[in-house]
């Protein structure tokens, strides 16, 4: 009929990030491949004490969701700061994308992604410390997210010396 | 690994693809680009943007001619809110080019044709509106525009038609009116005055029987909720009256007139509306809803009145960038908040009123809920000094009018408000809404604060929610969601039936029992049904059920996960203790004990349980309308698990038939690719097995897609049956004490019920037939269906069916 003005009506929102799982059995084109048909997303900046319930409420509201898995703590095996929102479509996620992420919830923004798909041993965090890698070496306070980045934990609280 | 060659990437939606660099395709991008932003990001006027445009293209047109065609009839269809940039673009070209004005006009004609046959609606009344406004540019002559017109108000002479059709081809002609009623009026005005005339006539005839059920509130004070075509009619009513003087348009070729009026004009081809079709889908019918005045905007510009045309147009062109930019809420927001010409109206009360109005549109919004929740807070961030409090007094007249307004819309407003509230930490005058604390907890005023409380509840958690309300509100915060166990030493349950055979059971489940070991143990619980265990133990057992399933959700009451684990693992044991009905209808009753202060987690469980076939969707809905949900049947959640339910079946039986198309589609294909091939004898022997094959899983997917049908027929027959039985005791009741029926909860009862014919009125009306034998030929009810002249097809009427006691002496409750 006429031109579709590709140019205007971009869907930015849906698109995928620059971020690829370095532990992605697979390889580039494969892992986008996926990344384009997913109906999972990775939420991100969630506070340690975020419910599954609260994920459910906040992302129902862009249709049926068929499954989450919260992130754990590898060593402690407690909530670590993110999850996995997996929907029964792809139209859903995308509506995610479009109009949850970079809203608030339990009043931090948080932050949604393409996901490849859940694996077994993805919901563990892969910062040396059992957390999430960017709690490693953030240098801010967050008391939702343990305090202090790890790294500066330790600066901050030296070895005791050992006095006699 | 890559088995594919990257070429064969071919998915779309990328706008930084690399591209191949051919020159054709960059141009054309290039001709998209100039031609979608013009005027955009520029220091210079749009006039001077358009006349270096109109250059650009004219020097382009040997060359691109057909794309150029081609993108500006794509701006015409998509960019309604740019009308008159683009028609002044178009006039510019026609007076350099007079060839390529009539090659465009031929073009647009060709596009309004096939956009009618392909049922987009509202995509051809911006091509018609372009048209009416390329009039002004002198690009088409008005007579020939009259002429169009009169053979779309023809149509309404048209026998046997639906109402709608008629509808749209009144609706083409009025809303051009505010572009281009003062030219067609200075040229033609016996004709156009013949026309509206005509309008008129068929204005004061139609029916209008569908208004009741698509306003959001039954009052009519402060602002009534118009009918569509009767609100427009009231505005060019007006415009007329002041000799069309339009003054918020935006016309760029008013500055081109000494160029323009140089051109020559191009005649309309005669344009014949195509006839009705069967598989026609007219828009519905709707209602304009407006929630302000301008005594509502206390200070700045005036915002136009209900019936001036510039309000026409203000929420015309709102709507549109909505529609345009619903995908990208930034863009969306800031677009919005440059309409051009906002420095005369209140503008950001027009942008609120739009958003509600969109949200609370009956049956569904043009958008999911929550894209209206994220504009709000896009436009609240672009303009924090402003937006918020417009946005909060809007809050608080929806809180003050929530009496008379449309259940359905409470819901969404509820949704909406508390969502907001999760984005800017619960912040909220409570205290101005302390009115509803002395009010009775059914009214509207209580349960709307309740419903909200409770949604803030689910977004954070319950303590929270008592440290934001002051204490005077304590009755409305929401129970904390804790399960209740009946098998504890605490609740006095060690004197239950069946107590010890509940800690066996949990026992047994701690020590990873199986499902058989968990049959085996339950064998020893009586069967209070029974007085002797005559089919050993297999018949329907409440009290089994009760002790299994408490049992369970207490040990995997941890989260939501531990429950659906719980569910998958003893599937086996829930599948033999619901076969019955009456077992389907005892665990959802057995759920509801154990977390009725947590209606979230309840939603959750029916929804896996639907899921994996341990309940079927009609126990879902017994359930809900079963005495023991009575004191919940208002409650939000308890409507959320039937509009849930409903979904899913619906869901259910769309897949299946998609099953079966493509299987249909797979043996037609195959067929025709042996049919081309020649006959090979090897090909034969092995087609024909495959031919078989695939007949056989025709024949399976036929018959599970009418099994499935049948399930979805019963749960409408079921919710049905069951809505007209509690109405029908409810007015006897009232009737026999001599009460007003019209109370709350009557109210709450049949708006839901109005809502689920409204949503689902296509599905309905295949089963329509059955429906009416069973449940509306009884005595006591008459049903009255649209008066759908075409009675073949749906064609976008639905079922009016409200209820009130019949007019006249009859003694009949009418389904009006």
């Amino acid at each position: 009929m006429s031109a579709q003005l590709n140019a205007l009506f971009s869907d930015s929102y849906v698109d995928i990030s620059q971020y690829r799982d370095q532990h992605f059995k697979g390889n580039r084109y494969e892992q986008e491949k996926l990344l384009k048909q997913s109906s999972t997303l990775y939420v991100g900046n969630l506070s340690f004490y975020t419910t599954e319930e609260q994920v459910y409420e906040l992302f129902s509201k862009s249709g049926d969701v068929k499954r989450i898995i919260i992130g754990l703590d590898k060593v402690k095996k407690t909530a670590c700061g993110f999850c996995f929102v997996e929907y029964y479509t792809r139209a859903d996620a995308e509506n995610a994308m479009r109009y949850i992420n970079g809203t608030r919830l339990d009043d931090r923004i948080i932050r949604t992604d393409w996901d490849a798909g859940f694996k077994e041993g993805r919901q563990y965090g892969r910062g040396k410390s059992g957390g999430q890698v960017r709690d490693e070496y953030r240098q801010d306070y967050d008391p939702a997210r343990g305090g202090y980045g790890k790294i500066t934990q330790l600066q901050r609280a030296p070895e005791p010396r050992h006095k006699f | 690994m890559s088995r594919r060659r990257h070429s064969d990437e071919n998915d779309g939606g990328q706008s930084h693809k690399r591209r191949r660099t051919s020159e054709p395709i960059e141009i054309e991008d290039r001709l998209e680009s100039l031609i979608c932003r013009v005027g955009e990001k520029s220091t210079s006027s749009l006039e001077s943007n358009l006349e270096g445009l109109a250059g650009v293209l004219e020097a382009d047109l040997p060359n691109y001619k057909s794309k150029i065609l081609r993108i500006l009839c794509a701006v015409a269809r998509l960019l309604p809110e740019k009308l008159t940039v683009y028609t002044t673009l178009v006039g510019l070209l026609n007076a350099r080019n007079y060839n390529f004005g009539g090659e465009f006009v031929e073009a647009m004609i060709r596009q309004l044709k096939e956009t009618l046959k392909s049922n987009l609606y509202n995509e051809a009344v911006y091509l018609v509106r372009f048209l009416c406004d390329l009039v002004n540019c002198h690009v088409i002559a008005a007579p020939s525009m009259v002429a169009m017109f009169e053979n779309f108000v023809s149509v309404i002479q048209e026998e046997d038609v639906p109402q709608v059709r008629c509808d749209w081809y009144v609706y083409a002609v009025l809303s051009s009116l505010p572009w281009v009623g003062k030219e067609l009026y200075e040229k033609k005005d016996v004709e156009m005055d013949r026309l509206l005339n005509q309008i008129d006539g068929y204005l004061k005839r139609r029916q209008k029987t569908h208004l009741p059920m698509l306003q959001v509130w039954t009052a009519d004070k402060p602002h009534p909720q118009e009918e569509y075509l009767d609100c427009l009619w009231a505005q060019i009513q007006k415009l007329k009256k002041d000799r069309w003087q339009e003054r918020h348009i935006l016309r760029p070729y008013i500055a081109f007139d000494s160029v323009l009026c140089e051109a020559l004009q191009h005649n309309l081809p005669p344009f014949t509306p195509p006839p009705h079709m069967d598989d026609a889908t007219y828009p519905m019918p709707r209602v304009v809803f407006r929630m302000f005045d301008y005594t509502d905007a206390p200070e700045g510009p005036v915002m136009p009145g209900s019936h001036s045309v510039e309000r026409f147009v203000i929420e015309e062109n709102l709507h549109c960038i909505i529609k345009s930019h619903w995908r990208e809420r930034k863009t969306c927001a800031a677009q919005l908040l440059s309409y051009p010409g906002k420095n005369k109206i209140p503008l950001n009360y027009h942008i609120v009123e739009v958003i509600f109005g969109e949200l609370f549109q009956l049956p569904s919004p043009p958008n999911i809920d929550v894209m209206y929740t994220t504009l709000l807070i896009e436009l609240c961030k672009l303009q924090p000094g402003s937006l918020p409090q417009v946005l909060a007094q809007a809050t608080e007249m929806l809180y003050m009018r929530l009496d008379s307004m449309n259940t359905t819309c409470i819901d969404r407003l509820i949704n909406w408000f508390s969502h907001h509230l999760s984005n800017f930490q619960f912040r909220w005058s409570w205290d101005d809404w302390a009115d509803c604390l002395t009010q009775d907890l059914e009214k509207p005023k209580p349960k709307f604060v309740k419903e909200v409380l409770e949604k803030c509840m689910r977004l954070s958690y319950h303590q929270r929610i008592v440290d934001i309300v002051p204490p005077t509100f304590s009755a409305l915060i929401p129970a904390n969601p804790i399960y209740m166990y009946k098998y504890t030493e605490e609740s006095n349950g060690t004197s239950l039936p069946g107590y010890a055979v509940a800690i066996a059971v949990s026992n047994a489940i701690k020590n990873r029992a199986s499902n058989d070991e968990i049959l085996t143990v339950l064998k020893d619980v009586p069967n209070p049904n029974q007085e002797v265990d005559d089919d050993g133990g297999e018949g329907f057992n409440p009290l089994k059920i009760e002790v299994f399933l408490q049992t369970l959700l207490n040990l995997a009451a941890k989260s939501f996960s531990h429950s659906f684990s719980a569910l998958a693992k003893f599937h086996e044991v829930l599948k033999v203790l619901t076969e019955s009905d009456e077992g389907k209808l005892h665990i959802l009753r057995v759920v509801y004990e154990v977390w009725r202060n947590h209606p979230q987690m309840i939603a959750v469980l029916v929804d896996k349980m639907i899921r994996t076939q341990i309940v079927d969707c009609a126990a879902v809905a017994n359930w809900i309308f079963s005495p023991d949900m009575a004191h919940d049947f208002t409650r939000l959640y308890v409507w959320e698990i039937l509009y849930s339910t409903i979904r899913k079946m619906n869901k259910h039986v769309q897949k299946i038939q998609k099953e079966l198309e493509d299987s249909k589609e797979k043996l037609e294909k195959l067929q025709l690719k042996r049919k081309d091939s020649g006959d090979e004898e090897d090909m034969e022997k092995n087609s024909d097995e495959e031919d078989g094959q695939l007949e056989e899983q025709i024949e399976r997917l036929q018959e599970k897609v009418e099994s499935a049908q049948s399930e979805q027929k019963n749960l409408f027959l079921v919710i049905f049956q069951r809505f007209i039985m509690m109405l029908t005791e409810h007015l006897v009741r009232c009737e026999t004490g001599s009460v007003d029926f019209n109370t709350p909860w009557y109210k709450n009862c049949i708006e839901r019920l109005q809502q689920i014919f409204l949503m689902h009125h296509v599905t309905i009306q295949q089963y329509m037939g059955t429906l009416e034998n069973l449940l509306f030929t009884a005595e006591n009810w008459t049903i009255t269906s649209w008066p759908c002249t075409s009675s073949s097809v749906p064609c976008s009427m639905y079922l009016s069916l409200f209820c009130s006691p019949c007019s006249c002496e009859c003694g009949k409750q009418s389904l009006v």
